[in-house]
């Protein structure tokens, strides 16, 4: 079944909050939602379907990716550039073709990757296409060659870290060090208006809608199932004819892409996209929403998207210094307390955990 | 799958499903296939047998495509050279095998392990895409049947004892409609009873299909009745029936001079 209990109810969930909230902040007398929660919501969202991007390779295929920021950060990159191009010439140096910040660095001309990004819907296809290629490209050369576990785990830290270093350089030509940043409006809607942030809000909790559909239909299908097989028994999925390395190089494309939509989502809403995105603890920290809300269970993950990221906005407010050392702590007590994440234990709570019968007494 | 091969005006049947020939393979200096022949006839049912370590797993991989050998030429009904494909080309070719440790999809039911198993469209576009056929569920009613799972279907396989794995395997292996099957260590694990049980179903599979058995049980080996290879160091050390080969002296010695 395509939708079950579980899903229903958080797809239900999303959707008050789509009604609730720009109600609250647009409509509403007295303005019961202040427009920084909208963005501070639309930005969990955003999360929640990075979250359940690596649910889908992580807890159903078994790839532990400790870089899958990158595919958010280049996603995000995407449409940052088509953000600076819009600005035209209302940057400070008023240049109608050049960012600010390649004026800054003395440049003369766009680059030609930059080319198209004053585009809409080139910059929307980028934001797929870029995340896609590279993971088709690195699981190409991984998998194939049967990099997996903790191996793979480190390559795919590694390459994030490596992008990172790379977008710092100011050559690079994405900003250095400070990234894209001061953007203006989005498809001529003002950035910084209430009604644009609702907007961002509500286009992220239908992202996020439609890539917990899509994650579910792939998961229910039979190739669903292979994927399950090779993650527990990739041997004996090879030995029935499966090409293990393709069924991975499919999942792995397809979550970087969701990845990507995610982080293209992110950027307008918290104004700014730096080479930060890409450093390899921000990927972990991803592992650890996973973890935390259900590995396998695509709902699990972005709940624990969105608890991870609520707590650390209530600490980060009270007690910046301690919030790395709550983050741990929650992590290793979820993973000692509640082997099946929150979610599990929410369900285990309503339910017992439906377990199958002893086995029954065999005829000779 | 397999067309016949008429070369030489043979008739199909004298054709070699299997063909071996001086293949070694080394692991670290240490010769763990030294030199092995072996020829299986279409339909036939062949035991090996041999000490720990005589390199029976080994022989398996090296058929399965999981270890290149060093030399030698192992040959699929004589035209397709077996140690230039990977496991999941020899089975698409139709070699099924059944693991030493039985292993089955733990968090998927018993149907949906033959279901996966089953001949079909292997890509991942077809998968996805797939829709369960009533051809294909009346396939996995005869399988469920013939291991003995019927009552099971939906069980997590991971519930399923050591011998009713061992049976769904051999159910995946089936459903895979392979023309050769390579058995590891069936017997393992199981009762008297359900040993000799999974002897009669090897029988029954034999004769349509090729099939290897490897097993260290030699009451096991006695019921299966058929020719015996036993294997020692890598190569061949005796062939024949079960009550020939136990009688030759060098066999004895490698079984007693452990
Ligand atoms: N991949 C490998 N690397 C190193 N050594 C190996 C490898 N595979 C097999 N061997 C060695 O080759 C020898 C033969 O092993 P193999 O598993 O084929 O024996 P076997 O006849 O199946 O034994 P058993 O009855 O215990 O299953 C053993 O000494 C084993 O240690
Ligand atoms: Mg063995």
């Amino acid at each position: 079944m395509l939708i079950d209990r579980r899903l229903g109810i958080f797809l239900a969930g999303l959707f008050v909050l789509v009604v609730v909230v720009p109600a609250g902040n647009l409509w509403l007398a007295g303005q019961p939602v202040p427009t920084y929660l909208v963005a501070l919501i639309g930005k969990y969202l955003c999360y929640a379907l990075l979250a359940v991007a690596l649910d889908l390779v992580w807890g159903f295929c078994g790839i532990l990716s400790l870089g899958h920021g990158a595919f958010f950060a280049l996603g995000g990159y995407a449409m940052g550039m088509y953000l600076m191009r819009e600005i035209g010439d209302r940057g400070v140096y008023a240049n109608p073709t050049l960012p600010d910040f390649m004026v800054f660095i003395g440049w003369k001309q766009l680059p030609w990757y930059w080319w198209g990004f004053d585009h809409f819907w080139f910059a929307a296809s980028m934001v797929l296409l870029v995340p896609g290629a590279l993971a088709f490209v690195f699981g190409w050369f991984t998998f194939r060659s049967r990099v997996a576990g903790v191996y793979l785990s480190i390559i795919t830290q590694a390459m994030t870290y490596a992008l990172m270093l790379a977008f710092f350089r100011n050559e690079m030509g994405f900003g250095g060090n400070n990234g894209l940043t001061d953007f203006k409006d989005v498809l001529g809607y003002d950035l910084g208006g209430g009604g644009t942030k609702v907007g961002l809000m509500v286009l992220s909790a239908v992202a996020l809608a439609a890539g917990l559909l899509l994650a579910r239909a792939i998961t229910v299908s039979r190739l669903g199932k292979v994927l399950v097989c090779l993650r527990d028994a990739e041997s004996r999925t090879r030995f029935l004819g499966y090409r293990v390395e393709h069924y991975k190089l499919f999942i792995f494309t397809v979550s970087a892409m969701m990845a990507g939509v995610a982080g293209a989502l992110y950027v307008p809403q918290v104004g700014i996209i730096n080479p930060s995105e890409f450093s390899p603890a921000n990927s972990i920290e991803i592992v650890i929403w996973v973890a935390l809300g259900g590995r396998g269970t695509l709902v699990g993950a972005a709940l624990g998207a969105i608890l991870v990221a609520l707590a650390k906005t209530l600490l980060t407010g009270w007690l910046p210094e301690v919030w790395l050392f709550a983050l741990g702590a929650m992590f290793v007590l979820v993973t000692i307390g509640l082997p099946t994440g929150v979610l599990g234990a929410l369900e285990g709570g309503l339910a017992r955990t439906r377990r199958a019968p002893e086995p029954a007494e065999r005829e000779a | 799958m397999s067309a016949p091969h008429p070369i030489g005006g043979l008739p199909t049947e004298a054709l070699p499903q299997l063909y071996l020939d001086g293949v070694s393979r080394a692991f670290d200096g240490f010769k763990a296939i030294n030199n092995l022949s072996l020829v299986i006839d279409k339909g036939e049912l062949r035991a090996v047998i041999g000490p720990n370590g005589a390199g029976k797993t080994t022989m398996m991989d090296i058929i399965t495509g999981k270890t290149r050998p060093d030399t030698g030429q192992v040959l699929w009904e004589q035209s397709v050279d077996l140690t230039k494909l990977d496991e999941a080309d020899t089975a698409r070719l139709g070699i099924g095998r059944k693991f030493q440790k039985p292993t089955v999809f733990e968090s998927h039911t018993v149907e949906d392990n033959l279901a996966l198993a089953l001949k079909a469209d292997r890509s991942p576009w077809a998968t996805l895409f797939h829709r369960t056929t009533a051809a294909e569920t009346a396939r996995i009613d005869e399988l469920l049947g013939l291991i003995r799972l019927g009552n099971l279907r939906d069980w997590m396989a991971g519930s399923l004892s050591h011998g009713q794995k061992q049976w769904l395997e051999i159910g995946m292996l089936l459903a895979q409609d392979p023309q050769l099957l390579l058995i590891d260590e069936p017997a393992a694990g199981m009762t008297d009873a359900e040993t000799m049980w999974t002897a009669d179903l090897l029988k029954s599979i034999a004769g349509e299909r090729s099939v290897i058995v490897v097993e260290h049980d030699m009451e096991f080996v006695r019921a299966l009745d058929c020719k015996v290879t036993v294997l020692h160091q890598g190569s061949v050390l005796a062939e024949g029936r079960l009550e020939t080969v136990s009688a030759m002296p060098e066999v004895i010695e490698v079984y007693l001079g452990r």
